[in-house]
């Protein structure tokens, strides 16, 4: 096992592979990125529990699993609370097995928030990872409540009126030891937080970014890029919250001074393409007021 | 030890006994009184469960399969729209094979809003897989919990079980409640395919149309092997406990022309009736349905049959009173009754049975002439 400390390279991370080949992922598919890295760092004493997204098919058809450790599958809505009743088992009979659900944006922001704000209330012991590629991609994606305002998925044709949710302050509402934002184009990134997240006694969350080819409709071999021109854009902001604290990560507070047009983030994706003018200009500010937010609170720390 | 209680408490003295590692539950009445009692005999210490304070049935349905899964013992208990908003969760539990033991604590559902008694709420649950009971007295919820964990628990059977007791009726009144040690009565629980790190597997992922049906096959094959495990569970517990159940429990039924088929507490009130009418020279006889599902196969040959539903399947008919016209494939007299907690009397039975007209139905108090 890898200390919390620094890790410089990538090939620090551990080369033991539960994201097996052979899964039926999309090609250029971040989710199974990012979940590669995701159980890397979490170990083989660990229990995944997803809900209706992706993840279910990517690792394989009845009787096959590409996946190389415990998977319990559940309903869309039911994934925190599945995993809350998991996590006590395991601790009422001393097991100090991970729970680790792994949910989309629309099993955590949308349907399954209930249950999910339920058990982080609870102080459910167990690490709860949203991988957002900001639409329901597995059945052919229709508009999230994640999906960013402008973006044109299968039910918002002209594109979406209403702006990305804050799923982030919800959970920070929450009080949570631990919760990070990550994105797949920056895996030990990504590798250092769920270490650090499963360290914690009660509940933490990651917000992982993870963009999608076919929903996003950009080529096959851009998906880091595009995660990466998400971050340097500052769209998406990496940071992570201990008991509230706010640090945040070199590359977005550099961003964050000087971020790239946004433009160069969103021209390459087919859901952009075409977007009214008045709404990419409520985009930006949006954005702005984000950046703006999140630096005023990293300097009055 | 012999002491009062009410069914609630009944099935939370059961509850204990049992030690279920993990209870998840989600108050809402009439069933409240059940995970009151069991949060104290936990914070008592008196329980040694994890009590998982749920914010809704759906999610203590699904709490429940996520830690029955990791292969220890679980426990809920819920009521009406409790039950209908974890009806997808109950699906999930049958289908995972999780012996979840429930109390479901009969009422009818809104709207208009209305708690009191009526089986429409464990009717809706009929085709998921769970093991159904029925209850009529405080004794018998108790006794009905004890032997619900060990049927679901059992390796022949690992499906759920639904113990059933009527609103108010049974859930909030006092009766004598004689507790046992239950010794080795329910062994420890062994889930063969529990969770485990070392030997990794995927539960319930994608199942193509060439497997999928076989797994329904398996939950049918397990509900016809309960059966046995009913009755061997049954007989144990009379041999050591000395109080007798089954399927059904039949009062003056030998030599009756007539039988009154009922779920619940109305079962007793009909025994009440029985007495009345034999009195009066009308050979009759009450047979009270215990187990819903499996479904038993009902001894009612060359006997008119006067089936009480507190329950209704719009556009069909009551759905004891067809399940039972199916199976004899004879006319039944199918009375609608109790609905909301409409107050039904011996006396309103007996009637049922001396104004009988095998082959129609007759909701009680809305058609004149019952």
């Amino acid at each position: 096992m890898i200390s919390l400390q620094e890790l410089n390279t990538i090939a620090e991370i551990p080369k033991e592979e539960y994201v097996l080949k052979c899964t039926s992922a999309c090609a250029g598919c971040s989710d199974s990125l990012a979940l590669r890295y995701v159980l890397k760092a979490a170990g083989p004493d660990t229990v995944l529990v997803v809900p209706a997204c992706c993840t279910s098919v990517i690792q394989g058809i009845y009787p096959n699993t590409a996946f190389n450790i415990p998977v319990y599958n559940i309903a869309f809505g039911a994934a925190a609370a599945c995993a809350s009743g998991m996590s006590n088992a395991f601790r009422a009979t001393g097991k100090k097995t991970n729970v680790i659900v792994y949910a989309g944006d629309g099993g955590t922001l949308d349907i399954g928030i209930q249950a999910m704000s339920g058990a982080f209330e609870r102080g459910t012991d167990f690490l709860y990872i949203c991988y957002d590629n900001e639409a329901y991609g597995n059945t052919g994606m229709q508009r999230s409540g994640a999906t960013p305002m402008g973006a044109r998925t299968t039910t918002t044709p002209t594109g979406k009126i209403d702006a990305k949710k804050d799923i982030d302050a919800i959970i920070a509402a929450h009080n949570p030891p631990y919760m990070a934002t990550a994105a797949a184009a920056y895996p030990q990134d990504l590798f250092k937080k769920v270490q650090k997240a499963l360290t914690f006694r009660g509940p933490s969350f990651i917000h992982i970014l993870a963009p999608c080819p076919p929903g996003w409709r950009f080529s096959t071999e851009k998906t880091v890029e595009m995660g990466k021109l998400a971050v340097k854009s500052g769209m998406w902001v990496l940071y992570e919250r201990e008991f509230g604290k706010l640090s945040i990560n070199p590359q977005s507070k550099a961003a964050m001074k000087r971020p790239i047009p946004l433009e160069e983030y969103l021209a390459p994706q087919g859901r952009f393409k075409g977007i009214d003018a008045k709404i990419l200009e409520t985009l930006k500010q949006n954005l702005a007021k984000n950046i703006r937010k999140l630096s005023a609170e990293e300097v009055e720390e | 030890m012999k002491k009062i209680a009410t069914g609630n408490k009944a099935v939370a003295e059961a509850v204990k006994q049992v030690q279920p590692v993990v209870v998840a539950a989600y108050p809402i009445t009439p069933q409240t009184e059940i995970v009151e009692q069991i949060a104290e005999f936990v914070s008592s210490g008196e329980l040694k469960s994890r009590y998982i304070p749920v914010e809704s049935e759906h999610s203590a349905m699904a709490a429940c399969i996520g830690a029955s899964v990791t292969g220890i013992r679980t426990f809920t208990a819920t009521s009406s729209h409790g039950l209908l908003y974890m009806h997808e969760m109950t699906n999930w539990a049958a289908g995972a094979r999780l012996p979840v033991v429930m109390a479901n604590v009969n009422r009818s559902i809104g709207p208009g809003w209305n708690i009191w008694a009526e089986h429409t709420d464990a009717m809706q649950e009929r085709d998921t897989g769970w093991l159904q009971v029925f209850v009529s007295t405080v004794q018998e919820a108790y006794d009905t919990t004890l032997m619900a964990f060990r049927i679901a628990e059992h390796n022949d059977v690992l499906l759920p079980v639904m113990v059933n007791l009527d609103g108010f009726t049974l859930s909030h009144i006092m009766q004598p409640l004689d507790t046992v040690e239950t010794g080795d009565f329910i062994p420890p629980m062994y889930l063969p395919h529990a969770i485990d790190p070392k030997n990794p597997a995927g539960y319930g992922g994608l199942t193509g149309p060439d497997q999928h049906f076989k797994f329904r096959w398996d939950i049918e094959r397990s509900m016809r092997d309960s059966v046995k495990i009913i009755e061997e569970t049954e007989k144990d517990f009379a041999d050591r406990f000395g109080r007798k159940y089954g399927f059904t429990e039949d009062y003056r039924c030998e030599d009756a022309e007539v039988v009154v088929v009922s779920m619940g507490t109305l079962g007793k009130e009909a025994e009440v009736a029985i007495d009345q009418l034999r009195k009066e020279g009308i050979r009759a006889g009450s047979m009270r349905l215990r187990w819903f599902r499996p479904f038993p196969r009902l001894n009612l040959k060359g006997k008119e049959v006067v089936v009480i539903d507190r329950d209704y399947s719009f556009g069909f008919g009551g759905v004891l009173a067809k399940s039972i016209q199916a199976q004899l494939k004879t006319d039944v007299f199918s009375v609608i009754a109790g609905l909301g907690g409409q107050e039904v009397t011996y006396e309103d039975i007996a009637d049922f049975v001396r104004k009988r007209r095998i082959g129609e139905e007759s909701w009680f108090g809305v058609n004149a002439n019952v």
